[in-house]
């Protein structure tokens, strides 16, 4: 223990930034680059406000991230707790002062940006449970007192998204949860009996749903149901995606885009519109960089060594992966559509904000991975 | 028990390494199932969203092609277009469909009926497709629209084109056009990729028949427009082509002369040319406005021609049957001596009736008409000798003289309207009643009662080639249609006038088909017919022509509608006293001049009478009217090289 803290007070800030993973900043900043392509082609080839502030909030929260790498990985596992209600009070601020558009209640507004607290949770919840199974010993951890306050971390947040209502972005939340709750070996008979749960009250949750929810559940299970209505996302997103072919139809050349038939195209339907421009080498170059991301991630979980660096790297990584996969597997019709951005691509500060901290705190186990936390 | 040891440490690390690899395995399963999906879309259904992509990007509308125009032997045009101020609406483009209707009615002149239609057309069709809300709008209307245009959204002032019908004396054989009925797409096959919404398609006559040339080739427009509709850009545009032009051989000046002659009466009145078959009138009377079948009829007019009993829809010339009377008597007088049955010089007493097995057959004059011989017979339309004469001639000898004289079948082509009537025999009787003939029908059939059926046209053609000599000719009514006349042989005869031939050189050389077995019989007729019109005691001698240039000979002829009662018979009761339901049709047939005939006619008058008081001094003015306008016929004809 005395001989790892000589280590880490022997850092040099040249160390630092060399044991930085370069692979992995160059990933996101080759997407970022990409993302604004996309996002100039979202404004009809112009450079309009989409675009602007889209570079901006890249650039911005991109400066974010490499500056908390340097932050001592025990800084984020001692304040942990405290990141995470600190989320909570801004989610609870959500519910009593925030702002509501298009029927949900999803920010808070900050003067300089309109705030998403539950994109910030999706990183708090991770790290809140990351740090409780890294303190827990591996005999208490199938305890079912130790379970107790895991449940209540996980449900709290939920419910206040659930409600706002984000079902997509609630059951991201929970992703990221059950995640670290897996790595840390709960075992698999919880997961099942929680999972029953759920199925036993799915009836009673179906009853507090929207009728729009409702009916995107139904629209996914068959598009054509509505070709006009709530199936018209995922048709024309097919249509654009298909239509893309091989090569793609060329950049700027979308017309399913361009001529507005793409919905929600600056969000959520962003690889819809790259997939349709850039064709099937396109979508699997993007992809490539996603797969490159999370194993980098991934990789610095496998590096580090406290137990706390790698349930967050793991789950972060995990979390990242499903945030990805849910998005496209969305617009592929694979999935309901149930509004969750694509990482780093979509329009969205609070989405890109909760992801550069994310990647900060794990690029943060990558210099300080020989640091042990307590 | 919050400071896990070193072991434990340890050994957690390992647990959650296993448990990640777990993970990673699963995350590896949904990349190639994502991966799969891309395949799926963008290379193996590719076609698929292209054209679907395609079809989002791409919209057409089509253009109605202008109807073709049908004009007369002279070039005028009898079925024209004209100009229209049309009221076309796009309902996607409108926000409030509702309140738009409510405000074009107050523009417009709108029913509820009308407006209910249209709602439930824009139910069925899709939002972009434009609609016509009124296809025939007046000049104020028209601008009182366009000067109220920025109210109305997605409406469209249009200036189309329409069928017009300068008037309606030909409207029968015309035919007219109207609105496309869900029955005509489901039959006319041509329509699938031809109908536009407001396209007009003819439903008689020869709009009908020539409906898949005249219609033209429908053009459209494509834009490309995005997914709120709007027109983004115009990529092609097609024209389309117009219908094809037909021309007739009609003559719109007797067309017009002949209805003013008919008018008020129920009547039928057939031209043609005796040596090409070119048919140069064709009138039936009472006629119908066809301008008001090309914008949607009116419930009261519809009503008023249904209810007509005069039947102003029907087209008598082809569609009515009457028996044909006593112009049959010209083809049992031929039949008899083609098949040596009688000689022209045998006699027959006629004392005004004969008995057959108990039944009296009586002759139309009750007095009788004493000696009579075969030119005698015709010349005074006597009954007792046609009835000898059919007797020992046999129904079924008659039948085939007539068939081959053109009764008994259809005679153009492509009209729906047209009926073939009925020349009986034995075997048809068998065939379509049931029983047996028995040689009282045969009396009747002798002079053109009973079962006997023709049509006005029929008529007119079993003259026409009597008059040309007993040669076959082929009716026609369009211009370019093919027609087997007789123009080389005419030709032939004008520039070698004193030089006869055999007849059998002459149907080599000519490719001529006679119907006759000696011409001898034929001018036999023909001199007989000459006499009923011109000398004293025949038919319709009141009625004939002193200047050669327009002497006509005939043969009238009444079709009975009711047997006389024999008390009428013994009253003596006239036609003209009889309720108009019961009186007997008309029937006169002709052919002009005499000496070297160039046109048949024939002429129906529905409930007239006798022949030759009701139909005859029509034919007189009609014949004139047509041999006056013959030297034109002829220039024209020269013109456009078919010399006659």
């Amino acid at each position: 223990m005395f001989r790892s803290r000589s280590i880490q007070s022997s850092l040099s800030i040249k160390d630092k930034i060399l044991s930085l993973d370069y692979i992995l900043i160059l990933s996101i900043f080759i997407l970022g680059m990409v993302s604004i392509l996309a996002m100039y082609s979202t404004d009809g080839g112009e450079l309009k406000y989409h675009t602007k502030s889209h570079i901006l909030r890249f650039f911005i929260f991109f400066g974010m991230f490499l500056f908390l790498s340097f932050i001592q990985i025990r800084f984020w596992h001692s304040q942990s707790y405290i990141i995470y209600i600190l989320f909570f009070i801004l989610l609870l601020g959500v519910k009593y002062f925030g702002l509501t558009s298009s029927g949900s209640k999803r920010w808070l507004d900050l003067y300089f940006m309109n705030l998403q607290p539950s994109e910030l949770m999706k990183i708090g919840l991770i790290l809140f449970l990351a740090k409780y199974y890294h303190r827990i010993s591996i005999e208490n951890i199938n305890q079912v007192r130790f379970l107790f306050l895991p449940i209540v971390v996980l449900v709290a947040p939920l419910i206040l998204v659930a409600t706002q209502p984000d079902l997509g972005t609630a059951l991201l939340i929970a992703a990221g949860g059950l995640t670290v709750a897996w790595l840390a070996g709960v075992r698999v008979k919880f997961f099942a009996l929680s999972g029953l749960a759920f199925i036993a009250l799915l009836p009673i949750a179906i009853s507090f749903l929207k009728p729009y929810q409702k009916s995107r559940i139904l629209t996914f299970l068959n598009p054509e149901r509505d070709p006009l209505g709530a199936g018209y996302q995922i048709i024309q997103s097919k249509i654009a995606i298909g239509s893309g072919g091989l090569l793609g139809k060329g950049f700027l050349q979308g017309s399913q885009s361009y001529l507005d038939y793409l919905p929600e195209k600056h969000t959520d339907f962003i690889f819809t519109l790259f997939s349709e421009e850039f064709g099937f080498l396109g979508s699997i170059f993007i992809l490539f960089l996603y797969a490159l991301i999370v194993w980098r991630i991934a990789k610095i979980g496998n590096v580090t060594r406290s137990n706390f660096g790698k349930l967050y790297c793991y789950s972060f990584s995990t979390a990242f992966f499903i945030y990805v996969v849910v998005n496209m597997m969305m617009v592929l019709g694979l999935l309901p559509i149930v509004g969750s951005p694509l990482p780093i691509m979509s329009y969205g500060g609070s989405s890109m904000m909760a992801i550069m901290f994310g990647l900060g705190i794990a690029m943060s186990c990558k210099v300080y991975k020989d640091t042990p936390v307590n | 028990m919050f400071s896990p040891s070193a072991g434990n440490t340890v050994i957690k690390s390992k647990l959650i390494s296993r448990r990640m690899f777990l993970i990673s395995a699963a995350k590896a399963v949904v990349m190639v199932g994502i991966i799969g999906r891309l395949v799926s879309l963008q290379i193996n259904e590719r076609s698929k969203y292209k054209t679907l992509s395609d079809k989002n990007r791409f919209r057409e509308w089509k253009l109605a092609p202008e109807r073709g125009v049908i004009k007369d032997f002279f070039d005028k045009e009898i079925a024209s277009n004209k100009q229209v101020y049309q009221v076309h609406l796009i309902p996607e483009n409108s926000k409030n469909i509702e309140k738009l209707f409510v405000r074009l009615k107050t523009i417009l002149n709108i029913t509820d009926k009308k407006l209910f239609l249209l709602k439930r057309i824009i139910a069925k069709q899709k939002p972009w497709e434009p609609i016509i809300v009124s296809d025939n709008i007046t000049w104020s209307e028209f601008s009182r629209l366009n000067l109220f245009l920025h109210e109305l959204e997605g409406v469209k002032p249009v200036v189309s084109v329409a069928r017009m019908y300068p008037d309606n004396s030909s409207a029968h054989i015309l035919g007219y056009v109207s609105q496309v009925s869900a029955k005509d797409l489901q039959t006319k096959k041509y329509l699938k990729e031809l109908h536009v919404p407001g396209m007009s398609i003819g439903k008689t006559g020869l709009e009908r028949k020539l409906d898949e040339e005249i219609i033209g080739e429908i053009g459209f427009q494509r834009y490309e427009v995005n997914a709120y509709g709007k027109r983004i850009k115009q990529i092609q545009i097609n024209e389309g082509q117009a219908g094809k032009s037909f021309k007739t051989t009609l003559d719109f000046e007797v067309q017009k002369f002949t209805s003013e002659l008919l008018k008020d009466k129920a009547a039928a009145v057939c031209v043609m040319d005796v040596y090409n078959g070119d048919i140069v009138s064709m009138v039936s009377s009472p006629s119908f406005e066809p301008n008001e079948f090309v914008h949607g009829l009116e419930q009261k007019y519809w009503n008023s021609l249904i209810k007509n009993e005069k039947r102003p829809l029907t087209n008598k010339t082809i569609s009515g049957l009457y028996p044909p009377g006593s112009t049959i008597k010209t083809l049992v007088a031929l039949s008899a001596l083609e098949n040596r049955i009688i000689k022209p010089l045998d006699n027959f007493r006629c004392t005004g009736k004969i008995e057959l097995y108990g039944e009296k057959f009586h002759c139309w004059e009750k007095k009788g008409h004493g000696i009579v011989n075969l030119r005698k017979g015709i010349k005074r339309s006597c009954d007792v000798y046609f009835y000898e004469v059919a007797r020992k001639l046999g129904v079924d000898r008659l039948s085939a003289t007539a068939k081959k004289f053109g009764l008994g079948k259809k005679i153009l082509n492509g009209f729906i309207e047209e009926r073939s009537g009925v020349v009986p025999n034995t075997k048809w009787k068998k065939k379509f009643i049931g029983q047996n003939w028995y040689l009282g029908e045969t009396l009747h059939s002798g002079i053109g009662q009973g079962y006997f059926q023709s049509t006005p046209l029929q008529l007119c053609l079993m003259t026409a080639q009597i008059a040309n000599g007993g040669y076959e000719i082929k009716p026609r009514i369009l211009f370019d249609e093919e027609s087997n006349n007789l123009r080389e042989y005419i030709k032939f005869k004008n520039e070698n006038p004193n030089q006869p031939i055999p007849t059998d050189l002459l149907i080599s050389n000519f490719n001529l088909k006679p119907l006759f077995k000696n011409q001898e019989n034929i001018n036999l007729i023909k001199d007989a017919m000459y006499s009923s019109s011109n000398e004293p005691g025949g038919t319709s001698f009141r009625h004939r022509w002193e200047n050669k240039k327009f002497t006509f000979a005939g043969k009238t002829g009444s079709s009975q509608i009711k047997r006389f009662t024999e008390a009428q018979r013994e009253a003596e009761v006239k036609q003209e006293s009889l309720p108009y339901k019961d009186r007997d049709h008309a029937l006169f047939v002709a052919f002009a001049p005499y000496d070297d005939p160039k046109y048949a006619i024939s002429v129906l008058v529905e409930h007239g009478g006798s022949g030759g008081k009701a139909a005859a001094p029509i034919a007189k003015k009609v014949i004139k009217k047509v041999l006056e306008r013959h030297e034109l016929r002829q220039r024209a004809n020269n013109l456009i090289g078919e010399q006659v």
